[in-house]
């Protein structure tokens, strides 16, 4: 069968050119095109990496945002809290401290009145002594004279002492 | 591998039913007689008689002049080298498309055979047909050229029919390939026209053949191979389905390419051969008494695994040849407008499914070559 015998010459010539075209395209096309492919591929998947990593970043500073907030608030009302305190404890204490000093000055007042009081009283009998005295010295220069007249004398020199 | 079952499968129910399609009409409207006379055409010389066999197997054969339309041919250099004399080189229209013979050598029908015999130098007027020279009154024979399996006196080195759509081809993939490399290279990360249809096909041989069946470790040695027989194998093929011209060739179907293919995938397979792939031919894992017969088996197996190659693309890519001209012959054969429809329906009908042949049978030379090259570098069992 002329068929199925291979022609010499179209051996030779395929074999040549075969080997050729694998020789050409090995070193100036698959080469350049294989390592193409592989340096897209990897820069694609460095890409999608980043992308990931990128998207991870923006997920974390986000929560990180969050919490800060969060924490910010607490703090805020931390803050607000423990300026409640101390306004109740200064206004407790300023309360304290006004009713401790009321109660000094209270104190003191009395302690001022019955001191005064003292005094008054022992003006008083000191005033009453002198006036039982010269009423007595008056009484007694003037004795002899009637007994009704003894008294209006009396009660003229008591109308007369003036206590204070 | 099962796709290709299925098609195989389907391609022959069809063949069969086209050939008893064939067997009925010729039947009906042809007349005993006729049919007789169609069938002695060739015996009796008629000469505008419609010889199917010989147009189809002049166009899957392989031709020194490339026939384009008519009488219009591409003249193509003649290569000749005859033992004992050397090199004779002349255009192939100096034979005036086998009216002419030059220094002993005719064309017959687009081949150049040599004319035996004493037969004068020179240019003469000659009339040949099917091998036989009428030279003023005398009948000469031929002799044709040296082939792999016969030798002859002379070898035809000629930039034939299919040494022409082989250069072409390869000018095409040399093109195609260098400019995507280059396209690459400018810095383009997305693939632009030809390129993006290439590029599934290029990652498809690398990712689906190339690595699951040679490995991770090892392919990237035999890629460039593989990628270079796939895309020449398939660009023959559809070259091929091309009906005119600088299509048209049979390249891919013819054994002397197939042949060379397939020598190549038998040489890298054995030359990458690991001890194990050597072990298991010459120390077959079976009992003592079998090895006498398992290592032949085994030899033999390394040369058939190629052979198929070689076959299984030759013969499928001849098929799907013969199968369209044979439904194109129809025409002529009954010689009536009417069949044409017909004709060209099922025409139509092979070639879609020979676009489909051509890009399987490229895709199973290049995955057996890979299997086999993959099976040769196993390293333990």
């Amino acid at each position: 069968m002329e068929l199925l015998t291979p022609d010499i010459g179209l051996v030779a010539w395929s074999s040549v050119a075969f080997l050729l075209l694998l020789f050409l395209l090995k070193k100036f096309a698959w080469k350049p095109i294989l390592s193409s492919l592989e340096e897209r591929n990897t820069s694609i998947e460095e890409a999608l990496a980043q992308a990931e990593k990128a998207r991870k970043e923006i997920a974390d500073l986000s929560a990180r945002n969050e919490e800060i907030l969060k924490e910010a608030k607490e703090e805020r009302n931390n803050i607000l809290r423990e300026a409640n305190k101390v306004k109740e404890q200064i206004v407790a204490e300023a309360k304290e401290k006004a009713q401790a000093d009321a109660a000094k000055i209270m104190l003191e007042a009395k302690e001022d009145i019955e001191v005064q009081k003292k005094a008054v009283m022992a003006d008083m009998k000191n005033a009453a002594a002198s006036l039982a005295v010269e009423i007595a010295e008056k009484v007694l220069t003037r004795e002899l004279n009637a007994k009704g007249e003894q008294e209006s004398f009396i009660n003229e020199l008591a109308s007369k002492a003036t206590l204070n | 591998m099962k796709k290709f079952n299925i098609h195989l499968l389907v391609s022959l129910a069809f063949s069969a039913f086209t050939l008893l399609a064939f067997a009925n009409t010729e039947e009906e409207h042809l007349g005993g007689e006729e049919v007789e006379t169609v069938y002695h055409s060739e015996v009796e010389e008629v000469e505008h008689e419609f010889d199917a066999k010989e147009v189809i197997m002049h166009h899957i054969g392989d031709a020194n002049e490339f026939h384009i339309a008519g009488d219009l041919s591409l003249p193509l250099p003649i290569i000749l080298w005859e033992k004992g004399v050397g090199l004779k080189t002349f255009m192939s229209s100096s034979f005036h498309h086998g009216a002419s013979a030059i220094d002993g050598y005719v064309m017959d029908h687009g081949v150049v055979k040599k004319v035996l015999g004493d037969f004068p130098a020179g240019h003469h007027e000659v009339e040949v047909h099917h091998g036989e020279v009428l030279f003023e009154g005398a009948h000469f024979e031929t002799e044709g050229k040296s082939t792999l399996l016969a030798s002859s006196s002379f070898y035809d080195f000629s930039i034939t029919k299919n040494v022409f759509a082989l250069l072409m081809s390869i000018s095409i993939l040399l093109l195609v390939f260098i400019g995507m490399a280059r396209f690459y290279k400018k810095g383009n990360m997305v693939p632009k026209g030809i390129y993006s249809a290439l590029e599934p096909l290029v990652l498809f041989i690398k990712e689906d053949i190339a690595i699951p069946n040679i490995g991770e470790k090892k392919y990237a040695k035999f890629l460039p191979y593989l990628l270079t027989v796939f895309f020449f194998i398939l660009i023959n093929n559809l070259l091929g389905l091309v009906p005119f011209f600088p299509g048209s060739a049979n390249l891919t179907g013819n054994i002397a390419l197939t042949f060379v293919l397939a020598l190549l995938t038998m040489i890298i397979t054995n030359i990458n051969g690991t001890k194990t792939y050597w072990g298991h031919i010459f120390n077959p894992p079976v009992p003592m008494a079998l090895k006498p017969l398992m290592i032949p088996i085994e030899l033999i197996g390394t040369i058939t695994k190629p052979f198929a190659l070689m076959i299984r693309l030759f013969a499928n890519i001849s098929a799907g040849h013969i199968l369209i001209l044979s439904l194109l012959s129809l025409i002529f054969i009954f010689k009536s407008f009417m069949v044409a429809p017909v004709s060209i329906a099922f025409v139509l009908f092979m070639s879609t499914l020979e676009l489909l042949v051509a890009f399987l049978q490229a895709y199973i030379f290049t995955l057996l070559s890979a299997l086999f090259i993959g099976l040769a570098l196993e390293e333990h069992h």
